[in-house]
């Protein structure tokens, strides 16, 4: 540790270098004195004895600097001087230093600010310990449709593998909690035992589930998480052993989560109970939970997944389960891809497209750093005649370029601060871990980083162009272009050009995605639609009849509210991301399923649902007020499920079973258009509808779906009102008009596309920049030319011909090598298009069409310069 | 009469000695000024080693930045400010390294001249 010692030493030596100065001056004027003194004591005279102590001490100024020379800071000095000239540089042009530095600062800050949140999406490792071995489980359908684990699989999992220390299965809770206050629905999950362990945490207060917590009809038991604990109970520090009371049940808290744990999961649980799953009716094969698990240390994932596939096989063969009639896969992602999975791509995209605006950025900033050398050529010769090494133009030409980038590096630095709030603002609600995103260290390192790799480029390449040639305009003198240098700036902006075209396209791309995924029939009508959820609570909703009641008289509430032309329930809202799926078998079906996955979503829908929805009726008729509990059961299904399955043949009357092989038969009364259940790009929509009141359990979460004349979200006061007036203890929640629920279904894809929109604006704005400044040069350049051309009569329509000309074949190269770039590009991005080829021609022309505007517009004030041109002077000239 | 004074035989420092010298000058003596520790020097090897007065206030200035040394402004007895300089803990080990170092090079050169 020596050295930093003398480090530090050293640098506090630097503060005070004056004193030092001053010392050193002062000690070695008294050595000469002393020195002298003894010469003349020994007889010389004060004058000779003088001269003769200062022979023998030698030149004091060099020993001076070389004393100083010692603390190392010849360099510095060195620094000083060149920043100082540079900031004099700049100071003498604060058009182009500002116009530079803002060039920087958003390259960079929006650079920077992308990579904290990509760095924090994909890479930063998730908060759990050992969180590379924690996966999460799915099956997927021979269509590749993703779905749910199911318990049976679970439960033959964890007794069977060898390669997992620890497996769990999960599902969504929204527990309503009355106490004195008011009743209050918390977000939670209903786990196996195994949950925390599989996470790698453990309470800080209390203790974790057990085995014996996790039974059927066992003890009620939660776990809180710390903003509960902190929020409803005060952080009171007694509250493991306490009761509270959630959906009418005393529930004991047995632990607390501690502050930092973060429930990726389900980010927003605050409440964690035992799943204590009822294995009776069949319902282990149904597809509704989430798997996670916790790999021994060595084992891969890809040995875990063949383990896994292996043994479902084997459960399943043995068991021969209803819902597992048709082939499926086991997957198995570590816990990071998955819950990244769906912004991914676009992450990677986005930032993909930051760095081509960092690019065309510095590019740019290149070119005007090239275009001020030219300028700056007399001044270089003269230095150079003055004495001036190469050396020291060219370290000259760094620290300039260096000073500008730490510039637009400390005021990017600024707008990533700005960006990182934008972004985390505008992000779409699945964007997982947005809450940790912000600026850290390893963020400013790479904002550091970037901003010295800048400088440097930006400082070598005016360097190499300018030192190889100030000699030779020692002799003219002028400021005229070389060609090296003219192929160079032109170079660059072709390159400009053809980034600025691969953001076009590809923004391009996106946009027409959006179009496409908004003109998806979605299978219902969403205007006009307002929707809420509300979900029963409480000891007396055990009894299922009080539970029809109350959603009837609810029902009937809202129907009476001014302004509802119609509303209905349904267990399952489309798009909303509820997913509810129960294997469905029809009693006799030409088609038997045998190679197909025949689940489907079930829907408990009250009678006027598919009217409301505005779903179209095929055949047949609705559900009705008659389908209610005791008469013969009625189901409805959708068109391709029906023609799928009754090719040809009335699907009326047929019959069907809904879950386990011993389920009541239900006869299909109708059949209504497909709707899209899980999301707009799947097609997936076999749905089977059937009343509550003939279903055998009871939804205790319903959705209400209103119709209105006017604005829906209007209707949303007077509607809650409705439903309390019923019972002011029931939790109404996620309120949202129909329309805003589809859009968030598209929240990413937006979400990119309007990344992608401002890089492209950005990047056209500084390719038209480019072009436009090359081609000032180029008319600067010309001008003689220009001025004998109008002498000899050429007309103001030859000139700007002659001058957009040499700006279209700039931007014609651009858009040749920008072609190729865009192909390759879009592959980036080819996850997120919907609905269009990543080689769409239109999308391709009209990017094409819009660089060419763009060109011509940047062409058009070079072009006016042109024609001003006084061929009378230039000619004198 | 100056050429009185230069006619007295003396040896530059051997190269790579000064800081040990020095060192071993501070430690003996505690504290004392460039003049002095110059003299000093001279005088212990009865005239036969000159410092280079040149070099002497570099090489102090490098022996401040290692801590070998510290520096501290005092008074000579004639009431004149001077900057008196002590030799510090990392300074005596360094002394010691350098010693042992250079009886090991002195002892093996003196056996190379004696082979022989």
């Amino acid at each position: 540790m020596l050295w930093i010692k003398e480090l530090v030493r050293r640098f506090f030596m630097m503060l005070r270098r004056e004193k030092l100065d001053r010392d050193l001056e002062e000690e070695m004027r008294f050595h000469l004195d002393l020195r002298a003194e003894e010469y003349s004591s020994r007889g010389l005279m004060s004058d000779d004895a003088r001269a003769l102590a200062q022979r023998r001490f030698g030149n004091i100024t060099v020993l001076h600097e070389e004393s100083y020379g010692a603390w190392g800071w010849a360099w510095i000095d060195r620094l000083f001087v060149d920043v100082r000239l540079a900031a004099r540089q700049l100071r003498s042009a604060p058009g182009f230093a500002a116009l530079t530095v803002f060039i920087l600062a958003f390259g960079i800050g929006t650079t920077t600010a992308i990579f904290s949140a990509v760095n924090t999406i994909l890479f930063e490792s998730l908060p759990y310990p050992g969180a590379g071995r924690i996966v999460t489980i799915w099956e997927t359908s021979t269509e590749g449709a993703r779905n749910d684990g199911t318990f049976g699989i679970y439960k033959g999992l964890a007794e069977r593998s060898r390669l997992l220390d620890s497996l769990a299965v999960l599902k969504p809770w929204q527990p309503t909690m009355t106490s004195a206050d008011e009743p209050e629905r918390f977000e939670g999950q209903l786990v196996s035992a195994s949950y925390f362990r599989v996470l790698g945490v453990r309470p800080f207060l209390g203790r974790d589930f057990t085995p014996s917590d996790d039974r059927m009809n066992g003890p009620g038991v939660v776990i809180l998480s710390n903003k509960l604990w902190r929020r409803r109970f005060n952080a009171d520090p007694t509250i493991v052993g306490r009761d509270v009371t959630l959906e009418g049940n005393e529930y004991s808290v047995i632990g607390v989560m501690p502050e930092s744990f973060e429930n990726l999961l389900a980010p927003a649980a605050e409440v964690w109970g035992p799943l204590q799953y009822d294995m009776s009716q069949g319902r282990a094969w149904g597809h509704h939970l989430r798997t996670i698990g916790r790999l021994r240390p060595g084992v891969s994932i890809d040995q875990a997944a063949n383990e896994l596939a292996e043994l479902a096989h084997e459960i399943v063969n043995e068991q021969r389960p209803e819902t597992y009639r048709g082939p499926f896969n086991l997957n198995v992602f570590s816990l990071q891809a998955d819950i990244t999975r769906g912004v991914k791509p676009a992450l990677l995209a986005i930032a993909g497209a930051v760095a081509l605006v960092l690019i065309v950025g510095c590019v740019n900033v290149t070119n005007l750093l090239l275009a001020r050398g030219v300028r700056r050529r007399p001044e270089f010769a003269l230095r150079v005649a003055l004495g001036a090494g190469r050396e020291r133009l060219v370290w000259q030409l760094l620290t300039e370029g260096l000073f500008l980038a730490v510039m637009g590096g400390v005021t990017g630095m600024a707008v990533a601060i700005i960006g990182v709030h934008a972004l985390v603002a505008l992000s779409p609600p699945g964007l997982p871990r947005a809450a940790d995103i912000q600026l850290n260290g390893s963020v400013f390192a790479f904002g550091f980083g970037l901003t010295t790799l800048v400088g440097f480029v930006f400082g070598v390449i005016p360097a190499l162009q300018i030192s190889t040639s100030p000699y030779r305009s020692i002799q003219d003198g002028s400021p005229r272009t070389t060609d090296p240098q003219k192929l160079t700036s032109r170079a660059l902006v072709v390159a400009e050009v053809a980034l600025a075209f691969v953001l076009l396209v590809s923004s391009g791309l996106l946009l027409r995605s959006l179009q496409h995924w908004f003109a998806v029939d979605a299978g219902f009508d969403a205007s006009h639609l307002l929707t809420m959820q509300v979900q029963t609570s409480g000891r007396r909703f055990q009894e299922n009849s009080v539970t029809y009641k109350f959603f009837d008289d609810a029902l009937a509430a809202v129907r009476s509210v001014p302004g509802v032309t119609m509303a209905a329930l349904t267990s399952q809202l489309p798009l909303s991301g509820d997913s509810d799926v129960y294997g469905v078998r029809f009693e006799s079906s030409p088609i038997q399923m045998q190679t197909e996955d025949h689940s489907a979503f079930r829907y408990a829908v009250s009678p006027g649902y598919i009217e409301t929805m505005r779903i179209p009726l095929r055949r047949g008729r609705l559900l009705g007020d008659g389908d209610r509990a005791g008469a013969s059961l009625a189901a409805l299904i959708n068109e391709s499920y029906a023609n799928r399955n009754f090719p040809g043949i009335d699907p009326i009357g047929q019959r069907l079973r809904i879950g386990p092989p011993d389920s009541p038969l239900y006869t299909i009364v109708g059949v209504v258009g497909d709707v899209k259940q899980v999301s707009l790009g799947l097609n997936r929509a076999d749905s089977v509808y059937v009343t509550p009141g003939q279903w055998k359990f009871t939804d205790n979460t319903m959705s209400l779906v209103i119709r209105s004349d006017g604005d829906p979200a209007a209707l949303a006061r007077a509607v809650r009102a409705a439903v309390w007036s019923v019972d002011k203890d029931q939790a109404v929640v996620r309120v949202a008009t129909m329309s805003d629920v589809v859009a968030a279904s598209a929240a990413e894809r937006r979400f990119a596309l309007i990344l992608f929109e401002a890089f492209a604006l950005a990047t056209l704005v500084l390719a038209a920049a480019g072009i436009y400044g090359v081609l000032t040069g180029i008319v600067a350049e010309r001008t003689r030319e220009f001025g004998v051309r109008t002498a000899l009569g050429a007309s103001r329509g030859n000139i700007v011909g002659l001058v957009v000309r040499q700006g279209s074949l700039l931007t014609g190269c651009g858009v040749l090598v920008g072609l190729l770039g865009a192909v390759v590009a879009s592959s980036a991005i080819a996850a997120m298009l919907f609905g269009v080829s990543r080689l769409d021609p239109a999308t391709y022309a009209g990017a094409i069409v819009i660089l060419s505007c763009v060109s011509v517009l940047a062409c058009l004030v070079p072009a006016w310069r042109a024609v001003r041109i006084d061929p009378a002077s230039t000619l004198r000239s | 009469m100056p050429a009185k004074h230069e006619t007295v035989e003396r040896d530059e420092i051997p190269p790579g000695t000064l800081y040990m010298l020095i060192l071993k000058t501070l430690a003996r003596s505690g504290e004392l000024h460039g003049y002095e520790i110059a003299s000093t020097i001279q005088a212990i090897s009865q005239d036969v080693l000159q410092v280079e007065e040149g070099s002497l206030y570099p090489a102090l200035q490098r022996m401040l930045i290692k801590g070998w040394v510290t520096a501290e402004w005092g008074v000579t007895r004639g009431n004149r400010r001077a900057r008196y300089y002590r030799i510090a803990k990392l300074g005596r080990k360094q002394l010691a390294a350098e010693v042992l170092q250079f009886d090991r090079v002195i002892g093996a050169i003196q056996r190379v001249l004696q082979a022989g």
